[in-house]
């Protein structure tokens, strides 16, 4: 089971805030996040990626996109 | 995997940075005020005043390079499916916040990027403007940690996407119907500044080429100046900073070899040299981007791919030029305006209110 974030309709930073907050917080080895803008897919993808995290799949999903990544290895956030 | 966006990689965010950094100062050496060869917030000025909104005679033009950020975000977005046109986070805070960043723009007599763009033309006032960018946006990231937003905006059907973007159509029909008659103050329904900034302008075509070209690649790169300074303060992120940096060593270049570079405090064009309004006025601006999520730049690509709360800060800027140069807000190049320290106390709790107002144990 993966965490889920719904970031949709949110604008800048939001998606990044809470795509960090789910990565410093959670425990599940697999985080979702949902936004509805190319512009926050990349900085969703960016963010995790700089978190050590890999991105797996980045999906249509609607009006917007799926993104689910593996929580790195590195925790400090 | 979706496709790539190469103008989203660091290098491509870097090449767009660059690529401003040189129009700019060549649209100043075709015809723009000096170190103004772009100022969101000087040329939405300028429109407010072409259209009557204020009277202030010496800044009045309607700025095709405006007009062009908008449509050219609009094509790149339809082009690339990225058009989604969306409305409901607070556009009536976003409207506020719109005002007082173009109080706090004219008091220091800039946006970010014309900040960047004066350090470039020599003007070390902007050090002071930058630096009180810098503080506004970090006081903004204060927020944003104790959890500041707007809330979610909600889908909504085509036309209010489009509805910027249709406006500014439709200012520049209206410059090609009532076009500037030289020694003119009006030309039909629109004024237009006989002397000063306002009649310091490139060929229109050119203008609009590179508002158009500049549109469509920012809206693509997602080119930020206040993004640039919050997530390097918010999450030590490098990657928007990279343009700004650009920008700037691009310009200094640029200028260098136009021979726009003077170095100094004084004399310098469209500038003063009152060091705390310098800083205090792109504090109070920057903090208002940092509230809104982006800069004036930003919020007018965002407006082209259909972001009606970017519409609403923009529309806000407007207004709150017309405020600024009707209540006597606005500096000039001789000082501050009469209402300018008042008004700068005013956007200050207001933000200070929307920022403790709008966190999330208040949501």
């Amino acid at each position: 089971m993966a965490t889920t974030v719904d970031a949709k309709g949110l604008s800048c930073p939001q998606p990044v805030i809470l795509t960090l907050d789910a990565i410093k917080t959670g425990n599940d080895k697999e985080i979702l996040i949902l936004v509805d803008t190319d512009a926050s897919k990349e900085n969703v993808t960016r963010a995790a990626e700089s978190q050590g995290c890999q991105v797996k799949e980045v999906s249509p999903d609607g009006d917007g996109y799926r993104i689910l990544f593996e929580r790195g290895m590195n925790r400090d956030v | 995997m979706q496709r790539r966006n190469i103008f989203a990689t660091k290098w491509g965010i870097i090449g767009v940075g660059a690529l401003i950094g040189i129009l700019a100062p060549v649209l100043q050496k075709l015809g723009n005020p000096g170190n103004m060869g772009i100022c969101v917030a000087c040329f939405e000025r300028d429109i407010a005043g072409t259209i009557g909104l204020h009277r202030a005679g010496v800044v009045q033009y309607m700025r095709p390079e405006i007009i062009g950020f908008v449509i050219g975000a609009l094509i790149g977005a339809h082009l690339f499916k990225e058009f989604r046109p969306r409305v409901g986070s607070d556009p009536v805070i976003r409207f506020f916040l719109g005002v007082f960043a173009m109080i706090g723009a004219l008091i220091f007599l800039g946006c970010p990027w014309r900040a960047l763009l004066r350090l470039s033309g020599g003007d070390m006032n902007a050090v002071l403007g930058l630096a009180g960018l810098s503080f506004g946006v970090w006081i903004g990231t204060l927020f944003l940690k104790k959890g500041y937003n707007l809330g979610r905006s909600q889908v909504v059907r085509p036309p209010a996407g489009w509805l910027l973007s249709l406006m500014m159509a439709g200012f520049f029909i209206l410059m090609l119907i009532y076009p500037q008659v030289q020694g003119e103050a009006k030309s039909g329904v629109l004024f237009y500044s006989v002397k000063g900034p306002g009649n310091m302008h490139a060929p229109i075509i050119v203008s609009l080429s590179v508002g158009l070209g500049i549109g469509f690649l920012a809206q693509r790169s997602r080119f930020c100046t206040m993004g640039a300074l919050r997530d390097l303060l918010l999450f030590g992120q490098m990657h928007l900073f990279g343009g700004i940096v650009a920008l700037v060593v691009a310009a200094f270049i640029t200028n260098l070899i136009l021979g726009q570079f003077h170095v100094g405090f004084a004399g310098q064009p469209v500038a003063h040299n009152l060091h705390i309004w310098n800083f205090a006025g792109m504090a109070l601006a920057g903090l208002c981007f940092a509230l809104a999520g982006g800069c004036p730049g930003r919020q007018l690509f965002l407006s082209g791919e259909g972001d009606g709360d970017a519409a609403m800060f923009v529309l806000g800027m407007i207004a709150g030029a017309a405020f600024a140069h009707n209540f006597g807000l606005a500096s000039s190049p001789k000082g501050l305006g009469p209402h300018g320290m008042a008004a700068f106390v005013l956007g200050l709790l207001f933000c200070l209110f929307i920022g403790f107002t709008m966190s999330r144990k208040n949501a």
